[in-house]
């Protein structure tokens, strides 16, 4: 809602020299999110002056200038070259003479030009900031309007700040000077003279015959009739120039009026050419495929939803959002009724986001308009009609009025100061509640509280004192009735009004009193956890970012997935950022590997990166999620339906890395991250959260078949938490990886919940060690860690700890074997191995080997 | 060894003269000190305490000696290679401590040059503010509550007040989950973790919500369609403006400094009444920017006061409809940005830095913020 200064002042008697700043920093402490104060930077002089002579001066280039000399209450005539011809001498002009800066920064100076010094110039609307005033040339005023000399920015207004206010949903009023007027009149403690205060001259029957056929989505229908205007005549400059200032261009008086007073009272009205309504006007739901042209020329589909205004030919307008083209007003229009109604905001609501058509009109009656407006707002844009364009105002006047009164609500009178938990006393509340339009009475005495005051048992403060409200004298703990203005349907619980009230008081002046919260327990495990393992990324080189979570079937098809692969299963978004990104992310690398892509792109081929967030699972049957009342806790099996109805959300870790790991150095060569990094990063994962997964060899795109390692825990065959390894080339090259590149997803969430509850320690043996080493030949495809569980297992519990610390192929060992060296720890809790002790051991561990892979002992 | 010798008047045996027992001992302690390195110390060893030296072979001939004579010139001599030994020990302790000093002289580095191990890593600074603001509710003894991101409508927006048609719905614009009507949306704002805390806790309830949203704003250098929000909630008996005003101060002074506030300003959110703005005091001028061209300030436009967020009573419906019982208890509630935070308190210009996982702008926090 941009508001000027000037129509404001009209309204309240803003203190003198009190600038559009002010008023925005008051209104922004009463609660009115003032976005910008536009300040003018127009500055004179700028004067009225009066033609006295000119002569008219034909140029080469086809134009004809006007040499003028002008009475501006000087002793010597002003010269001006004027390039405008719609002026006669006589007339009263506007005169903007050097020195002066015109609105956009248009600075003036005397210049020379046509063969003429012109000191300074004749300004036209636009010039002044005005707009288009469909005159094609300069400003003409009326005569006797001013006397030459005088200040023309005084006269027309021309300075003006406008405020620029973003009008939160609850303040539907606000969208009106009417409204901000009254906050404005609250503010600075002053009376306000509302501009919906005025004669009604209309008799309240016999207008345009008017049927309501839905009294819920329609309560009020007032209709005027104006006969007889000049629908060709020019709006007054004034109500252009704040039709301008608010945003809205001046078009006809008709509309012009109708939007006039819509900015200045808040409720929208519409206008029909009275010769182009035909029979009774009927306020109804639409029939299935009804149609109608509307002010935009589009023709829409209704839906049966929408609320429509008929006449005999059918739809007129789609109500409370748009007109319809047949019945609009036009400059042949003579006879123009005027509609004035109120809506149901919900069903304008709909309607608007149905046809994607959000109007001035709409957004006002989707946020309520006092329903006491229509008649007054009717009787406005006649008067300005009959003053405007000439016309007849009809003393018939149509009043369909089915709206209910307000409801009072009743509330503890000291609510306000309970809930700000300051001493507002009870006569402060009852005047801040009298000035935002509430009217107070003492409730009866078997009146109750209303529901929903929270804490109502609470004690009284002793410093909200007493009051007197009316006869009676209300202490804090007595209940007051309160009936909120016909302006503000947001009044309807105890805490609305006790908003208002604080708000007026001040919430500068709400104490600050940080409260004690009962002794918590800090983080929870799994939250320390995901600390731990982000450190431990981050002591390892590793360095964390974020991405979307959005992805498609592009990035599954880079990361080759196969057709039927569940992760191409997706939650899917009804309206994604991107058609190509409807899904939810199954996988972290399909937006990890994305941003991979983005800092290779940007240089950074050396890469060691990690993220971690939530993957989403669509659950094998997929449910609506209910939507439970509100009036009530929903019940547990509903509660359950609605986290049942969720995609499984689990919190995953992703790792890339690619380039080198090592750089190139003094030292030698750099190393580059492989696929033993990448399985490394993983068990450097599980054991920040204290877990020891099992590791196998599996094939899984987007990884390298031979280069995947399968996590699991809970044994060999338990829950699979992820995979690390290098990934695929054709991975690599479809994300502009560089070879070899490689890649790590866990299940963060599941390893994090199979961490310890707590660690026992064990005491350790402080008797010698006894080492040996062991050489196992064995077929190339035997994992080397199934043959160290062998060998723990046979060495018994003499076994400290076992270490692989070769690995040899070559022409020794034989074609399809390998060579595992392994380094075992002997040690006894409670004495000094001996040696034939240690061989034994040693032995059965080889055995185990022996037994399950054939392995062979390699000598020397 | 030689045997005794009976030949010779024990009185003229000459090396056991007291003058060449002291002649003896200074030539060795004089040949010690003037060895210059440890190999002329050990040739020196050996010619003045070795099996040959002067030394050991007139202690060879106290056995010639009458028993009555031996007791002297075993002291004397006994005297001599004491300070003979004790000679040769300390130049010893001299000359290494001379050579190991050499030695480590040769072995000096430029110890400015590089290493191959990884250099730590980095945290996401939104991580990181996260974390710092979990640190600061969780010492006042809140929890910190967490929730989907996929989330039931229903909690969304119905649980926190904001009705179907309200145009406070329409005003998040909200990525909907397929099939339409399927109730379910990218959460918002953190807000539906507020929802979920009353239905599964009772009261009292303090919780701090950080957490990732959604709404349907294209990218660029303020928005994005994906951001970090925290917000915090406490329902518990007697609960005030008074106490959110408490709790925000404290808030500002643990993210920004001793010194600072917060303010209030009346707005309007469907979850609380009344509700209001919330305005950080600008940590950098402190306000004295203000109507002081001469002193502009970037951080908050001279305004002395940076917009943060919102908040407010927790509007008693919503305490309704997550079954806390109104008549006993009241709370607050309030919400901020993590980008906006990070933008004007860690100078942060552009959005687009925050979400594009660029490892720069990480690397430019590491593990602090
Ligand atoms: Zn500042």
């Amino acid at each position: 809602m941009r508001v000027p200064l000037s129509w404001l002042r009209e309204y309240v008697d803003v203190p003198a020299g009190v600038t559009g700043r002010d008023v925005g920093e008051k209104l922004i402490r009463a609660g009115l999110e003032v976005e910008t104060v536009e300040e003018s930077d127009l500055s004179g002089p700028l004067v009225v002056g009066k033609v006295l002579t000119f002569e008219d001066e034909p140029q080469k280039n086809g134009k004809t200038i006007r040499w003028c000399s002008l009475d501006i209450g000087k002793d010597e005539p002003q010269w001006v070259v004027c390039g405008a011809n719609n002026f006669a001498v006589g007339d009263l002009v506007v005169v903007v003479l050097p020195g002066a800066v015109l609105p956009g920064g248009f600075a003036i100076s005397a210049r020379k030009t046509y063969g003429h010094v012109s000191n300074g110039m004749i300004c036209s609307s636009q010039e002044l900031g005005l707009g288009d005033d469909g005159t094609h040339g300069i400003v003409v005023l009326e005569p006797g309007e001013a006397t030459p000399g005088d200040d023309a920015i005084e006269l027309l207004a021309l300075k003006d700040d406008v405020l620029d206010i973003a009008v939160t949903p609850d303040r539907g009023y606000c969208l009106s000077i009417r409204g901000v007027a009254r906050e404005a009149a609250t503010a600075y403690g002053v009376a306000l003279k509302d501009p919906a205060e005025l004669a009604l001259d209309g008799s309240g029957a016999g207008g345009y015959p008017v049927r309501v056929d839905d009294a819920e989505a329609c309560s009020v229908f007032v209709t005027r009739t104006v006969t007889g205007i000049d629908a060709k005549a020019l709006s007054p400059r004034w109500m252009q120039k704040r039709l301008l200032a608010s945003g809205m261009r001046p078009i006809s008086i008709g509309v012009d009026v109708a939007n006039y007073v819509m900015l200045e009272l808040g409720q929208p009205i519409h206008t029909y050419d009275k010769a182009r309504l035909s029979g009774e006007i009927v306020v109804r739901r639409a029939n299935a495929g009804e149609k109608l042209m509307t002010l935009d020329d589009q023709t829409r589909e209704l839906d049966i939803e929408d609320l429509l205004i008929t006449d005999d030919s059918g739809a007129i307008g789609v109500a409370g959002v748009m007109g319809g083209a047949s019945t609009e007003i036009s400059e042949a229009t003579a006879d123009v009724v005027i509609e004035a109604a109120h809506f149901d905001p919900i069903v304008i609501a709909r309607a608007s986001r149905r046809h994607k058509l959000s109007s001035e009109a709409s957004r006002r009656f989707e946020r309520e308009v006092d329903p006491l407006l229509p008649r007054y707002a009717a009787q406005r844009v006649a008067d300005l009609l009959r003053e405007y364009a000439g016309g007849t105002i009809l003393p018939e006047e149509t009043v369909v009025d089915t709206h209910p009164l307000p409801d009072p609500v009743t509330l503890r009178a000291d609510h306000a100061a309970r809930v700000a938990g300051a001493p507002i006393t009870l006569t402060e509340t009852v005047r801040h509640l009298e000035s935002v339009g509430c009217t107070v009475e003492a409730a009866a005495a078997d009146a109750t509280a209303a529901p929903l005051a929270a804490g109502v048992h609470a004690p009284v403060l002793a410093e909200v004192g007493t009051t007197t409200v009316g006869a009676a004298n209300v202490q804090g703990d007595d209940l007051l009735t309160v009936t909120p203005p016909s302006w503000r349907p947001d009044l309807r619980d105890p805490n609305d009004f006790a908003e208002e009230a604080i708000r007026l008081f001040g919430f500068d002046n709400v104490p600050s009193v940080l409260p004690a919260a009962p002794g918590g327990q800090g983080l929870t495990v799994s939250q320390k956890r995901r600390r731990k393992v982000a450190t431990a990324l981050v002591g390892a080189g590793l360095t964390e970012v974020v991405s979307y979570p959005f992805t498609g079937e592009a990035d599954f098809d880079a990361m080759g997935l196969p057709a039927d692969d569940p992760r191409r299963t997706t939650v899917k978004l009804v309206n994604p950022i991107s058609d190509e990104e409807p899904s939810m992310q199954t996988t972290l690398l399909a937006t990890l590997l994305r941003t991979a892509e983005r800092n290779v792109g940007r240089g950074a081929t050396d890469l060691a990166i990690f993220q971690t967030g939530l993957v989403f699972l669509p659950k094998a049957e997929t449910k609506p999620a209910p939507l439970p009342s509100v009036a009530h806790r929903p019940s547990d099996a509903e509660i359950q339906s609605l986290y049942d109805a969720l995609p499984d959300q689990p919190l995953h870790v992703g790792v890339v890395l690619t380039g080198l790991l090592t750089p190139t150095g003094w030292w030698g060569k750099g190393r580059p991250a492989g696929w033993a990094d990448a399985v490394q990063i993983a068990r450097l994962i599980s054991s920040a959260v204290g877990v020891e997964p099992v590791v196998t060899n599996v094939e899984l795109a987007p990884w390298h078949p031979g280069r995947c390692a399968q996590f699991a825990i809970g044994g060999p065959d338990g829950k699979v938490v992820g995979h690390a390894g290098e990934l695929h080339p054709k991975v690599c090259q479809a994300f502009g990886l560089p070879t070899r590149s490689s890649a790590v997803e866990l299940d963060l969430e599941a390893l994090i919940a199979a961490g310890p509850e707590s660690i026992t320690a064990h005491p350790f043996s402080s008797y010698p060690v006894a080492k040996e080493d062991v050489a196992l030949i064995v077929a190339a495809d035997v994992p080397a860690a199934d043959v160290q569980a062998a060998l723990a297992e046979g060495a018994g519990e003499l076994l400290e700890s076992v270490r692989l610390f070769d690995v040899y192929t070559g022409e020794q060992i034989g074609e399809g074997k390998k060579s595992l060296a392994f380094a075992l720890r002997f040690r006894a809790p409670d004495r000094t191995l001996k040696e034939n002790e240690v061989a034994d051991a040693r032995q059965a561990a080889v055995q185990v080997t022996v037994d399950r892979f054939n392995a062979v002992q390699r000598v020397g | 060894m030689s045997g005794p010798n009976t030949d010779y008047d024990p009185v003229e045996v000459t090396p056991l003269h007291a003058e060449e027992v002291e002649r003896t001992r200074d030539e060795a302690l004089t040949a010690f000190t003037e060895a210059a390195d440890l190999a002329a110390l050990q040739e020196a060893k050996s010619t003045h305490l070795g099996d040959k030296s002067p030394i050991v072979l007139a202690n060879r001939e106290i056995g010639a000696l009458p028993p009555q004579a031996r007791k002297e010139a075993g002291q004397r001599i006994g005297a001599a290679r004491k300070a003979i030994n004790e000679g040769f020990a300390s130049r010893l302790t001299v000359l290494e401590a001379e050579h190991e000093e050499q030695m480590l002289a040769t072995e000096r580095v430029d110890v400015t040059l590089p290493w191959h191990t990884p250099e730590l890593g980095a945290r996401h600074p939104l991580s990181l503010i996260s974390e710092q603001v979990a640190d600061v509710f969780t010492a006042l003894g809140w929890d910190v509550a967490e929730g989907p991101e996929v989330e039931a409508e229903w909690l969304n927006f119905d649980a926190l007040n904001f009705q179907p048609d309200h145009p406070a719905r329409q005003m998040q614009d909200t990525f909907f989950v397929e099939p339409a009507g399927s109730g379910k949306v990218l959460r918002t704002h953190t807000s539906p973790v507020q929802a979920r805390s009353m239905l599964s806790r009772k009261p009292p309830i303090y919780v701090i919500c950080p957490g990732r949203v959604f709404r349907t704003d294209e990218l660029d250098a303020t928005h994005t369609p994906v951001f970090y929000q925290v917000e915090g909630l406490v329902v518990d008996e007697g609960i005030t403006l008074a106490h959110l005003k408490g709790t925000l101060d404290h808030f500002v002074v643990s993210m920004f400094g001793e010194g600072l506030e917060a303010r209030l300003r009346p707005n309007f959110f469907p979850f609380t009444e009344p509700s209001a703005e919330v305005d950080l005091k600008c940590f950098v001028c402190r306000g004295a920017s203000v109507g002081n061209p001469d002193r502009p300030c970037r951080t908050c436009g001279s305004e002395g006061w940076i917009e943060w967020g919102g908040c407010g009573v927790v509007n008693p419906r919503v305490l309704q409809a997550n079954g806390i019982d109104t008549d006993r208890y009241s709370g607050f509630a309030f919400g901020m940005g993590l980008e906006r935070t990070l933008m004007f308190r860690n100078g942060v210009e552009d959005m687009r830095d925050m979400v594009e996982g660029d490892v720069r702008f990480s690397r430019q926090f590491g593990m602090e913020i």
